[in-house]
């Protein structure tokens, strides 16, 4: 099934400011396949989100657009479900309800009650949350809401699933465990997945395909790093692999050698001057660590 | 394990502590108030006698309560002569035409008690029907709110007594009551002044309550594609709910204490015409009876709040967010 699932065409995307408008992204090109996992990753600040949220429609791109399944995407939908960084759960509904109101909003006319409630019941259990479906969100973790975030969009039988920055906001275990259990279901379901994020393993460890973005303004993707690891992956196995090791080498270069120094000229400029004083000492120390 | 220790666990634990705090000492103020009162009170001499001190007080409030005994079995006295009058007059003839009269007694203080929670909960509610949709729409359409922002801001500060004679005016040009009418022309004037007052707060509060529904909640409604009428009930209306709430105890509070002086002003019945009319009755026992008015009317605006508080404790899905 090697076929174009989505296609971003050059996109622009300029945010009125008082000072005229602030190119954020320019010509931002990317096909992703039917099935394929790809992650975004680069500085904070470059973009990436903004490409998700065109995707998603949350957002109306200047110049250029998205293809989806050949249909040009205006405006939001089910069919790209999202993954919101601080889950978006509403606090007044317990888990259950919050699932349910996306597959009856979804569903409606299409599955009985019982299929609903079996739907939702399903979905509980693909994210391991099927102990908890009645508490709510202030009752739970944090890696927990995130679960039933992400049970919430696969609900949605979305067609691609967005993710942006979803494990952000999570401690190092819990993250782990939420990576796993996103591997479990994609290996599952064979979604379509788009995921922002700055984690360089955690890109590594899930993606087909690493997209790299240049730093903004006007950024663009820079390179795209295929990441040609058997899947399922498990997690420990595939860290101690040459090619893990490589990849993950190959984005940090990206991010810190050539985008790390690149900000080191605009360091003049008004934009930012404190993240990238910050990214020349980190790339410097990764430098260190890489000789 | 000894009694002593016993003893002092209770007395060094949290629950006596809360319970000091929470019951012994408002008791303790409230005593000091009653004290100083009743010392001070007598020291100042009006032209109606001295300044009545606590106990006067009860004892015109216990004289109230007797009034209203009163004027009740009068009442029931003067339905039952009545009804045998018209007993007896159709069974000289079954054809005859029977009259009802109502009792035309004077209202007694607890009466006017009565009328006064009527008309202060049916302006209120009557407000709160029609402030919460406008403020819902104002908070959703940047549009809606900037055309309804200066009427607001204008007319918030403006004190609902300035309404009044407005109101009467057009209740009295367009409502024309007959004996058997739902509502009389003075409670629809209270009551419409109530409204008048409580409108703007709601509205206003409603409408920030709305603005500030999160980013990504909005974003979850759009990536669902929920109806407008979905998108209202099931994330506009929850989120705004604490601050719909806030707005409506405001409204409240001011709205009993307006009431009091609407009534005082257009010697509409209720609790202020009361007031008034024993200052201009101005007996040796008027001063008492107002100050039991006055506690009268403090307690039940204490309820009214609490009443909305335990409205808003049920509603409100943030349990842990205290209120006060």
């Amino acid at each position: 099934m090697n076929n174009i699932h989505l296609e971003i065409t050059g996109v622009n995307m300029d945010f009125p400011t008082p000072n005229g408008p602030f190119r954020a992204l320019e010509d931002v090109n990317l096909k992703v396949l039917k099935g394929e996992f790809v992650s975004i990753i680069g500085h904070s600040g470059c973009g990436k989100s903004t490409v998700l949220n065109i995707v998603a429609g949350l957002y109306q791109a200047t110049a250029g657009g998205v293809i989806l399944n050949g249909k040009e995407v205006i405006g939001p939908g089910p069919e790209r479900a999202m993954v919101f960084q601080n889950h978006s759960l509403l606090p007044w509904l317990t888990a259950y309800e919050n699932v349910e109101l996306a597959v009856k909003t979804i569903f409606k006319g299409k599955k009985s009650k019982a299929e609903m409630k079996d739907w939702i019941e399903h979905n509980m259990k693909l994210v391991h949350m099927d102990h908890a479906l009645h508490k709510r969100p202030d009752e739970i973790s944090g890696g927990m809401k995130q679960r039933v975030g992400i049970a919430r969009a696969l609900a949605m039988e979305p067609e691609v699933l967005l993710l942006d920055e979803p494990f952000g906001a999570l401690d190092a275990l819990t993250r782990a465990h939420l990576q796993d259990s996103v591997m479990e279901i994609q290996a599952d379901l064979g979604n379509t997945m788009m995921m922002v994020t700055h984690d360089v393993d955690e890109a590594v460890l899930l993606s087909d395909r690493i997209v790299m973005m240049t730093n903004g303004p006007a950024a663009c993707v820079g390179e795209t790093l295929h990441v040609d690891m058997p899947k399922p992956r498990d997690r420990i196995a595939v860290s101690e692999g040459k090619e893990y090791n490589n990849c993950r080498h190959e984005v940090l270069r990206f991010l810190y050698e050539r985008h790390g120094k690149k900000v080191e000229v605009l360091e003049t400029k008004e934009e930012g001057q404190k993240n990238d004083v910050v990214n020349f000492k980190q790339s410097k120390q990764i430098n260190n660590k890489v000789a | 394990m000894s009694i002593q220790n016993i003893e002092q666990r209770i007395f060094n634990s949290e629950d006596f502590k809360n319970f000091f705090t929470e019951l012994v000492t408002p008791i303790i103020g409230v005593l000091i108030f009653l004290i100083l009162w009743s010392f001070l009170a007598p020291k100042v001499v009006t032209s109606l006698g001295a300044i009545p001190g606590p106990k006067q007080v009860y004892s015109q409030f216990l004289a109230l309560v007797d009034e209203h005994k009163n004027e009740r079995h009068k009442e029931t006295a003067f339905y039952k002569r009545q009804e045998i009058r018209n007993s007896k007059k159709l069974a000289k003839n079954p054809e005859a035409i029977i009259k009802t009269r109502k009792y035309a007694g004077n209202p007694t203080f607890f009466d006017q008690i009565l009328t006064s929670i009527i008309t202060v909960m049916a302006g209120f509610l009557l407000a709160a029907i029609i402030a919460i949709p406008i403020g819902i729409v104002a908070g959703l359409s940047k549009t809606v709110y900037a055309a309804l922002n200066p009427l607001v801001q204008i007319f918030k500060p403006v004190s609902p007594l300035a309404w009044l004679p407005i109101v009467t005016m057009i209740v009295s040009a367009t409502y024309v009551t007959s004996d058997d009418a739902w509502f009389d022309k003075s409670f629809l004037n209270s009551a419409i002044t109530v409204l008048l007052c409580c409108l703007w707060p709601t509205i206003i509060s409603t409408a920030v309550g709305v603005t500030n529904v999160t980013k990504d909640l909005q974003n979850v409604s759009h990536v669902l594609r929920l109806s407008w009428w979905t998108h209202v009930r099931k994330i506009v209306l929850p989120s705004a709910i604490p601050m719909i709430f806030t707005g409506l105890r405001l409204s409240l509070g001011i709205a009993w204490m307006v009431l009091i002086a609407a009534e005082m002003l257009s010697q509409n019945p209720g609790l202020g015409k009361f007031v008034w009319d024993e200052f201009q009755n101005g007996s040796s026992n008027s001063l008492g009876r107002i100050m039991v008015a006055v506690v009268v009317i403090g307690i039940i605006g204490f309820l009214l709040d609490q009443i909305m508080l335990f409205f808003q404790r049920k509603v409100s899905w943030d349990k842990t967010v205290s209120l006060r």
